[in-house]
C-alpha cells in the first residue's frame, strides 16, 4: 500500500507540526519543523546522532514542550487541538489510549518490577478495566500477537531477552488499539537477526492495524522496510522530506546523498 | 513541667492553622492537605501528626481515648494519653462509647462509632502511591489527574502471584469516588468501618506534614477487581478471653513450644464483653 | 500469664524514665558537668546542636547536650521541640557577613587576598596524635590573640564578581519574604532560599556524605573553596514602631562560598557559579558540605543534567533532617503486632494454598 492512497481515504491528518523550534541553552535541537502525518502512514525520521531526531520525537509525544510552533492532533471525533494547549489530564489520557510510545530502551517503556501480564494490562486498568480475568484474557491475546509465549505471562520482564522485552513494550502500547505510535530506534539495542524478526513483525502489525507511526532511526534499512515517507534531519532542520523510495533512490539534498551513499546496498 | 505551655500544648495560632487544614481536608475528602507541622516533644513517627490534630480540636469538655494496636494500655498510647491529660487536663477514658475524641494508631475500635465522635488517626506515610512512585512531585500529579492505574497493577500482581490480593493492612481505598487514600496502617479488617461511618475521621501525618479526612457518611471503597472482590480477614478461632468471633484477634505466644492463643486486639471491646457475660 | 507481658504500663514508663535519669548522671563520685563546661569545652558540639536545632542559644544547647547524655541528634531534637513553642517577636535583617569580624578567613583560589589570609584556630595542620597530657588536668594554654582587624575585607568572590567572572547572587523575585520551613511545609520545586534553609538545618553527616559524593563524580561540579570565614556578625532588627535599625546582639557564624565551573548557556556567558553554606558557631565541615550540596541542587536552574543523588531536590531535602529521620527509623520500636498479625495470616494462607496445590499435584501423579 502506498502513502498516496492512504491519504486519499482520509480528510484530516492525524498530526500536523507547524514551525516547531526547540533549543537547549545555546544549542538548537529543532528548527522550523513542518510536516503532516496521515492516518495509517508511517514516517521515518533519519539523520546522524545529534540531528535533533529524538528531541523532535519528545516534542511530538508531549514529553517536551517546544519553544515555538504547534503540534496539532486530530481526535477520533475529528476535532483538532494543539497538544500543548490541552490540559495535562487530557494529554495523559491521549498518551495511554489513542497514542503509544515505544522507547529504544525497554527499561524506559516497561515496568521491570511487575509481570509481563501486568505491563500489558496497565493501560486497560488505566481506562477503567476492573475484571481481572478479562484483563488477563486481553493481555494474553496481545502477548500472543507479539509472539510472546503466554506461559511466561506472570514472569518479570528482566527474565526476557532483549527482543522479547521490545515486543512486550509494543504489546503494552497496542493493547488499547492506538491510532498513532511513536518509536525511538525500536530495534536499536538488538542483534541483527532479532532486529530483522522484529521489523517483520512491526511491518505486519502496522499493516493489519492501520497504525500511523513516527519512527526515529539512524538505520536506513529500518526506514526502507517500514516507512511510507522519509524525513532527513541535519543540525536540527529538515533537509529533505519525501516518499521513502524516492528519497533513498534519488536523494536531492547533499546531506541525504551523503547519508544514502554511506550505506551500501539497502 | 507544663507551666509555660498553652492549653493542649500548641499555641492558638498554630491550632488555627491546623484547623484550617482540617476544614480543607473535610471539604475535599481523601485529599492530602499540606500543613505547617510543628516539632512536637514526641519523636516524628510516634504520632506527632495525630497529636497535632487532637491538640487543635480538643476542648476542655472533651473526653479522650487513645489506643495503639487497638489497646489502651500499650506504651505509646499511655504516653500520648498522659501528654493530653497533663497539657490539657481533659478527661480520658478507655470506653469507646464515652469518648468524644479517639486518637488511634493501627486500629478502628470494634464498638460502632456514633455521630459527633471524631477519630484521629496517626499516619506514618500518607501517600498511597509512595511505594510505587517515590517522588512527591509525581504522586501529587497522579492525584490531580486521578491517575491510579498503577495501584490496580499492584493488586493485579498480587492475584497473578498468589491467587488473591495479598495486601493486608494500609489497604488502599477510594474516598468519595475521587481520591485514592491510605487509611493508615489499619488492618484491612477495619476498612469496611470507614465506609459511611457516622463519625468524622481525621488523619494526621506530622513528619510528612499532611492532613486528610473522611467526613461522616462518606463512601469509602476498598480497591478490588469485579472477580476478586475485597474481603476481610477471618479467624477459625474465637477470642480466648471474651469468645468474640467477629473481632480482630491478636496471636499471643504463650510458651516457647509453639503454644499460642488468640485474643481481641481491642482491649476495651473485649473487657466490655467479658463484663456483660459475667 | 504471657498476655500481660506484651502490654506496657504506666509504671514501666515511669521506671524507665527514673532509670534514664540515673544513667545520665553516671557515677555520683564523679563531679557533675556544668553547662558552662559543656559550652566552653565542648563548644563544637554546642555549635552543631545550635545549627541543626535552629536556635542560637549556647546555654540551651549545652543543657540539651547534657540532658541527651551527649547524643547530639537527641539534643538537636530537644532544642527543636523547645523552639517550636517560642513566639516570634521580630524578624532580623539579613546578617552582613561582609561586615564580619573574622577570626579565621581563608581562600584557596588566590595565594593572597585583600585583607590577608587568617588561619585562626583550626584542627587543620595538627597532627592527629592523641595528646596524653590532656588526660590529666592541663595547664592553661597560652596564645597571643591578635586583635581582629577593624577593616572588614571584602568577600573574595566579590573580586571575581567585579570582573563579571562569577554569577551574582540574586534575590529571588518570586519570593516576597524568605520562606520559613518551620512554619510551612516543604513543596516542590523548592526555591533556593528554602533549600538553603533545609540544608542549614540538615544533618551534618548526611550533607558531608552527599557533598563528598559530588566530589567523587556523582554530580560533579568542580568546586574550589572560594572563601571560608568564621567570626562575629551583628544581628539587626528594625522594629516598625522605631523605623530605624537596632543591633540586638552578636552571633558567631561560619560561612563558606565555593566557586564552581559552569560552561554558560544561551542567555549567559561562561562564568563561575556559587555554592553557599552558613552555620551558627564554628562548623566548617558542615558549611563546606552544605555549599557543595547547594551547588549540586542548582543543577536544574543551571540547565545541567540531574542524575546524581546530591542533585535530586526531593531526595536531598526530604531526607536531610535528622529529627525526622531519627524519629521514623526508631518508630519501628513501637508495637506493630496488628499489622504483623495480618501479615502472618496471609503468609500462612499463601503457604497453605501452596501446600494444598502441592498435595493435589502429588495425588494427581499417584492417581
Amino acid at each position: 500500500m502506498n502513502a498516496i492512497s492512504k491519504i486519499a481515504a482520509n480528510d484530516l491528518p492525524l498530526l500536523s507540526v507547524r514551525q516547531l523550534d526547540k533549543s537547549f541553552g545555546a544549542r538548537t535541537a529543532c528548527r522550523n519543523i513542518n510536516f503532516d502525518l496521515w492516518p495509517g502512514e508511517v514516517l521515518a525520521v533519519v539523520g546522524e546522532s545529534g540531528a535533533g531526531k529524538s528531541t523532535l520525537l519528545r516534542c511530538l509525544c508531549g514529553d517536551q514542550q517546544p519553544d515555538l510552533g504547534q503540534v496539532l492532533f486530530t481526535r477520533r471525533d475529528g476535532s483538532i487541538s494543539d497538544l500543548y494547549d490541552i490540559p495535562e489530564p487530557e494529554r495523559r489520557i491521549l498518551m495511554r489510549t489513542d497514542w503509544g510510545i515505544i522507547h529504544q530502551n525497554p527499561r524506559d517503556g516497561l515496568r521491570f518490577g511487575v509481570s509481563a501480564g501486568a505491563n500489558v494490562g496497565e493501560r486497560l486498568m488505566a481506562i477503567g478495566a476492573r475484571n481481572y480475568a478479562e484483563i488477563r484474557r486481553t493481555a494474553a491475546i496481545w502477548l500472543e500477537r507479539l509472539e510472546i509465549d503466554v506461559a511466561r505471562m506472570d514472569e518479570l520482564p528482566f527474565t526476557f531477552s532483549g527482543g522479547m522485552q521490545q515486543r512486550l513494550q509494543i504489546a503494552r502500547n497496542l493493547v488499547t488499539q492506538p491510532r498513532l505510535v511513536f518509536m525511538d530506534e525500536p530495534t536499536g539495542g538488538l542483534d541483527v537477526s532479532v532486529q530483522a524478526k522484529l521489523l517483520d513483525l512491526l511491518r505486519s502489525l502496522v499493516g493489519e492495524l492501520g497504525l500511523a507511526a513516527v519512527i526515529v532511526t539512524h538505520d536506513l534499512a529500518v526506514a526502507r522496510l517500514l516507512a511510507d515517507r522519509l524525513m532527513v534531519m541535519q543540525g536540527g532542520a529538515v533537509v529533505e522530506l519525501g516518499l521513502t523510495d524516492q528519497v533513498l533512490d534519488d536523494p536531492q539534498h547533499p546531506y541525504s546523498q551523503l547519508l544514502v551513499s554511506s550505506v551500501l546496498q539497502i | 513541667m507544663t507551666a509555660g505551655y498553652n492549653f493542649a500544648y500548641l499555641d492558638e495560632q498554630t491550632k488555627r492553622m491546623i484547623r484550617r487544614a482540617i476544614l480543607k481536608a473535610v471539604a475535599i475528602p481523601g485529599y492530602q492537605v499540606p500543613f505547617g507541622s510543628r516539632e512536637m516533644p514526641l519523636p516524628y513517627g510516634w504520632g506527632t501528626g495525630g497529636i497535632q490534630v487532637t491538640a487543635s480540636i480538643i476542648g476542655s469538655d472533651d473526653v479522650l481515648k487513645v489506643i495503639d494496636q487497638g489497646a489502651d494500655d500499650t506504651t505509646n498510647a499511655i504516653s500520648i494519653r498522659r501528654f493530653f491529660a497533663k497539657t490539657a487536663g481533659v478527661a480520658t477514658t478507655t470506653r469507646t462509647a464515652d469518648a468524644t475524641i479517639i486518637q488511634t494508631r493501627h486500629r478502628i475500635p470494634e464498638t460502632p462509632l456514633r455521630a459527633g465522635q471524631i477519630v484521629v488517626f496517626q499516619v506514618p506515610i500518607p501517600e498511597p502511591l509512595r511505594w510505587l512512585e517515590p517522588r512527591e512531585s509525581e504522586t501529587r500529579q497522579m492525584h490531580a489527574y486521578a491517575d491510579y492505574a498503577i495501584m490496580h497493577v499492584k493488586l493485579y500482581e498480587d492475584i497473578a502471584r498468589y491467587g488473591h490480593i495479598a495486601t493486608t493492612y494500609d489497604y488502599p481505598v477510594i474516598v468519595n469516588e475521587r481520591y485514592l487514600m491510605r487509611p493508615s496502617p489499619i488492618p484491612k479488617f477495619d476498612n469496611p468501618k470507614l465506609d459511611m461511618n457516622p463519625a468524622l475521621m481525621l488523619f494526621g501525618a506530622g513528619r510528612e506534614k499532611r492532613i486528610y479526612a473522611v467526613p461522616p457518611y462518606t463512601i469509602v471503597k476498598s480497591l478490588d477487581f469485579e472477580d476478586h472482590p475485597f474481603s476481610i480477614e477471618t479467624w477459625d478461632t474465637s477470642c480466648a478471653l471474651c469468645g468474640a468471633t467477629n473481632a480482630f484477634l491478636d496471636e499471643v505466644i504463650t510458651d516457647d513450644h509453639g503454644g499460642k492463643m488468640f485474643v481481641c486486639s481491642d482491649s476495651d471491646h473485649c473487657a466490655e464483653r467479658k463484663e456483660k457475660a459475667a | 500469664m504471657a498476655y500481660v507481658a506484651v502490654k506496657g504500663g504506666e509504671k514501666a514508663i515511669d521506671a524507665a524514665h527514673r532509670l534514664l535519669a540515673k544513667e545520665r548522671r553516671g557515677d555520683p563520685a564523679v563531679p557533675e558537668l556544668s553547662l558552662d563546661q559543656i559550652s566552653q569545652q565542648l563548644s563544637l558540639s554546642v555549635d552543631r546542636v545550635m545549627t541543626e536545632g535552629s536556635i542560637y542559644d549556647r546555654e540551651l544547647a549545652a543543657l540539651a547536650i547534657k540532658q541527651a547524655r551527649g547524643d547530639l541528634v537527641e539534643a538537636i531534637f530537644l532544642l527543636r521541640a523547645y523552639r517550636a513553642t517560642l513566639p516570634r517577636l521580630a524578624e532580623s535583617k539579613p546578617i552582613e557577613t561582609n561586615r564580619m569580624r573574622a577570626r579565621r578567613r581563608i581562600s584557596a583560589i588566590f595565594k593572597d587576598v585583600p585583607g590577608g589570609q587568617v588561619l585562626g584556630g583550626t584542627f587543620d595542620y595538627t597532627h592527629r596524635l592523641l595528646d596524653f597530657t590532656l588526660a590529666a588536668p592541663s595547664v592553661f594554654p597560652d596564645a597571643e590573640i591578635a586583635e581582629p582587624s577593624d577593616t572588614m575585607p571584602p568577600h573574595v568572590l566579590a573580586i571575581l564578581g567585579d570582573e563579571g567572572l562569577i554569577q551574582p547572587e540574586r534575590r529571588d523575585e518570586n519570593l516576597q519574604n524568605p520562606p520559613d520551613l518551620t512554619r510551612e511545609p516543604l513543596e516542590f520545586p523548592a526555591a533556593r532560599a528554602t533549600r538553603l534553609q533545609n540544608l542549614a538545618r540538615g544533618d551534618e553527616g548526611f550533607l558531608l556524605s552527599l557533598g563528598y559524593s559530588t566530589q567523587r563524580g556523582y554530580g560533579r561540579n568542580h568546586p574550589f573553596a572560594g572563601e571560608i570565614r568564621i567570626g562575629e556578625v551583628e544581628v539587626v532588627i528594625e522594629p516598625e514602631e522605631l523605623g530605624f535599625p537596632v543591633v540586638i546582639g552578636e552571633i558567631t557564624v561560619t560561612e563558606c562560598e565555593t566557586v564552581n565551573q559552569f560552561s554558560g548557556s544561551k542567555s549567559e556567558p561562561a562564568q563561575f557559579t556559587r555554592g553557599y553554606g552558613l552555620t551558627f558557631g564554628e562548623a566548617e565541615r558542615k558549611a563546606m558540605a552544605m555549599a557543595l550540596v547547594d551547588r549540586a541542587l542548582r543543577a536544574t536552574e543551571l540547565g545541567e543534567d540531574v542524575s546524581a543523588p546530591a542533585q535530586d531536590e526531593e531526595f536531598v531535602l526530604y531526607h536531610s533532617d535528622n529529627v525526622e529521620a531519627s524519629g521514623f527509623v526508631q518508630h519501628l520500636k513501637l508495637p506493630h503486632y496488628v499489622d504483623f498479625q495480618s501479615e502472618l495470616n496471609i503468609v500462612r494462607k499463601i503457604r497453605g494454598d501452596e501446600q494444598v496445590a502441592d498435595e493435589a499435584l502429588a495425588e494427581g501423579i499417584l492417581a
